[in-house]
């Protein structure tokens, strides 16, 4: 990296310049009279002169004298410049912030050392927003995003969305700022911004925390911990910048003994080969074997790998809908279960359990657990949360009795499972294998018919079918370079049912650890990224998830970040409105009071006039189904000149 | 609208009127479209209820012991008469297009 050519200014060397610079200034404010004409000049030359009298035993004393005292008040280097030298190593394209006294030092540096470039700063209204926007950044270009937030508040408000990232195993570069020092506390304000220990907060749900008390601790640390995110199974890390560290000058000869480690990624964690061999023994052998995909694809390589083994053995595929992991056009999606399956692989599935248990329903009183696998079904896990575990937040699931657990990545372990796989096949057991496939592509034909053949009921319905909306915005956006950047939970998951996915970018999955609030900073954080790539990206927004911090809308704005948003506007925390339904029937009482506490109604939100507040293009609220189409090519066309566009339309619950 | 409806219950012994109106106000009152859509289309959280085969009597006997996630909704909470309300407001939605006949599901068949 290129050393800063700025001259730096140490204590030392600023005291040398400040009194030069004195003299300099006495100097010019000597005003010389005017000499008017020749005449006056001769006149003024012959004037007597005195001699200018010696120094005085005071004077000669104040300038030979050591200078007293006098406040440094600048520096032309300050620590901040190095920790942004640190920042550009790691090649991060963004740092989201919300600004906070405890990073000004870093901040500013980022913007006037740093040029505000590579990372370029990402203004956003909460913290919140800045880890999500990490998380859906992260989905799509495979790699950390920085965010910055004050060690305490904006720590707090950071939390969830970083409790989200880990669930969902996505790497963020938390750096929060702090005042370790009380001696350095100027206000109450700074001393309610300091923390003894800031990571303690989110310690429970991050991989990896570091406070440096050295600007070498410093770069030693925030390499470390990229190293450490995005080795999987990847998650968060945080390292606290103390302020002092960050705002305190740094002089030529401390900057020179400072080094910045490389950074040499670590390869992802492959399956034990012995183990690998086994399974894949035991799925050749299969007669139905199904893979459930949790967090498979890391990558655009990751769906081929999978694609490659599903086709390999005629297995099915269980998506989960966590990754875009296989393509819903392959007649391997869906056409398969559970129940069915002889031996079970389980491709980063953090709750093995869950997929081969059922349980009694929130319905009914009581808990019943039941295995549905089939007599004598075989399980095998290939999951990298086996190699990392913490106690205190339960997102690890229920013990799993499986038969064979490859503590590894999955993408990293598919070629070799698929090789070992390959050397077992016989021409004889290849027949066998493919003999499955017309089957299998029977189940998903009729699968894709049923889902056709659903989507028609209520299609013409007001409030608008959640199937009308995929339906309509497919038929704008399939002949484009599209990316969904939002959950299908919530919408019946009708784009997974209509829509054809089958590039890694199209999807990326949902919040992790159900955090609502996710939802828009990670759509905002997802086409940010697919800005550069062109790409059409397209949220489908729930109402409730938005309210919890809308200035993001601001931010896509602000930032010109390309992105189609159409409101689910169901006007309820619809979820929670069936739970309290459930509870009232189970009691017995009062099932038409389920909407107090969960309907967002009375008065109805408008999100187009909150979107044009925020400086966002935007239409409705449409609740005539018809008025859709028309509504999403005008919004589209915003978003094809580079600027985020919002359709607020009334739907259906789910 | 009053939809008249004549409906044997208890296995045939008793007849209702069902009245499609009080039972549109019921369907939105308990919560009916929660789960299964305001045009009974159904969705993840619950079945098609529009045009469904299912007489007054065999509504009742599901929702008073439901399978799958439903829950089950006792004679404190809703009557057999307004649940065949209900039944007849249910009678009125209409069904579904054939997808063929709709040019954006149309597109989607392979």
């Amino acid at each position: 990296m290129a050393r800063s050519k700025k001259i730096s200014v140490d204590r030392r060397g600023f005291l040398k310049g400040a009194a030069a610079g004195a003299a300099a200034g006495a100097a010019a404010l000597v005003v010389k009279p005017e000499i008017a004409s020749a005449q006056e000049a001769k006149q003024a030359a012959e004037v007597h002169r005195p001699a200018t009298p010696l120094p005085g035993a005071k004077q000669t004393a104040a300038e030979t004298a050591p200078p007293p005292h006098v406040d440094v008040w600048t520096t032309d280097r300050p620590g901040s410049d190095f920790m942004v030298d640190v920042i550009k190593t790691l090649g991060l394209e963004y740092v989201a912030f919300n600004p906070g006294s405890s990073f000004r030092g870093i901040h500013e540096s980022l913007i006037n050392y740093g040029g505000n470039k590579m990372p370029e700063i990402i203004t956003c209204c909460h913290e919140e927003s800045s880890v999500g926007m990490a998380h859906g950044y992260a989905k799509i270009e495979g790699k950390p995003m920085m965010i910055m937030a004050h060690g305490t508040v904006g720590l707090q408000h950071a939390s969830m969305a970083i409790y989200n990232a880990y669930a969902d195993r996505v790497p963020v570069i938390v750096v929060l700022g702090n005042i370790a020092d009380g001696q350095w506390r100027r206000s109450d304000v700074e001393w309610t911004h300091s923390v003894q220990d800031a990571a303690a907060m989110v310690r429970d749900y991050t991989k990896w925390d570091d406070a440096p008390v050295s600007l070498n601790g410093f770069a030693e640390s925030m390499v470390r911990a990229y190293k450490i995110a995005t080795t999987p199974p990847m998650e968060p890390v945080v390292i606290v910048a103390d302020a002092v560290m960050q705002e305190e000058p740094l002089s030529d000869a401390e900057r020179a003994a400072l080094q910045i480690p490389k950074l040499t990624l670590a390869s992802p964690p492959a399956g034990d080969y012995g183990a690998v061999k086994e399974a894949a023994k035991m799925l050749v052998a299969a007669e139905s074997p199904t893979i459930i995909a949790g967090r498979v694809a890391r990558t655009a390589e990751g769906v081929q790998l999978l694609v490659e083994l599903a086709e390999l053995l005629q297995a099915p595929i269980i998506d989960k809908h966590f990754r875009m992991n296989f393509p819903t056009t392959h007649p391997l999606y869906g056409s398969g279960s559970v129940a069915s399956a002889d031996v079970l692989l389980g491709l980063e599935v953090p709750d093995m359990w869950q997929n081969t248990h059922s349980q009694t329903p929130v319905n009914k009183m009581g808990m019943v657990a039941k295995r549905i696998t089939k007599p004598g079904a075989k399980v095998i896990t290939i999951y990298a949360g086996d190699l990392f575990s913490k106690s205190n937040y339960q997102d690890f699931g229920r013990y799993d009795e499986v038969d064979l657990a490859i503590a590894a990545d999955a993408q990293a372990t598919l070629p070799i499972l698929i090789d070992e796989c390959r050397k077992l096949i016989t021409p004889e057991r290849k027949s066998q294998i493919q003999a499955r496939a017309a089957k299998l592509a029977e189940t998903y034909h009729r699968n894709r018919q049923r889902d056709i053949e659903q989507a028609a009921w209520a299609f013409d319905a007001s409030p608008v079918s959640t199937a009308r909306m995929a339906a309509e915005l497919w038929n704008q956006v399939k002949s484009e370079d599209w990316s969904l950047v939002s959950d299908l939970t919530f919408v019946s998951n009708w784009p997974g049912r209509l829509w054809d996915f089958d590039k890694h970018h199209q999807f990326i999955g949902g919040h992790g650890a159900y955090g609502v609030g996710y939802g828009a900073p990670a759509a905002v954080g997802a086409a940010l990224a697919n800005k550069k790539h062109g790409r059409i990206s397209v949220n489908i927004q729930c109402d409730g998830d938005l309210n919890y911090a809308p200035g993001v809308l601001w931010t896509a704005a602000h930032h010109r970040i390309p992105l189609l948003t159409v409101m689910h506007n169901n006007r309820a925390y619809h979820q929670e409105l069936m739970y309290v339904e459930d509870m009232a029937a189970r009691a017995r009482r009062g099932v038409e009071h389920a909407k107090i506490g969960t309907s967002i109604e009375d008065p109805n939100i408008s999100y187009a006039l909150m979107a044009k507040a925020y400086g966002m293009y935007s239409e409705g609220p449409i609740d005539n189904p018809n008025d859709l189409g028309p509504a999403i090519k005008r919004a589209l066309d915003v978003v094809k000149k580079g600027e985020p566009a919002m359709i607020d339309l009334l739907t259906q619950p789910r | 609208m009053k939809l008249l409806i004549f409906t044997a219950l208890a296995a045939g012994t008793a007849f209702a009127q069902g009245d499609a109106a009080n039972g549109h106000k019921l369907f939105l009152r308990d919560g009916c479209y929660e789960c299964h859509g305001y045009a009974g289309q159904g969705g993840v959280a619950g079945a098609r209820i529009a045009a469904i085969a299912l007489n007054a009597p065999g509504l009742i006997r599901y929702v008073r012991a439901p399978a799958g996630q439903m829950p089950a909704y006792t004679d404190k909470v809703i009557s057999d008469q307004e649940l065949t309300d209900i039944w007849a407001y249910l009678q009125t939605l209409p069904k579904a297009k054939p997808a063929k006949d709709i040019p954006l599901l149309n597109a989607l068949e392979k």
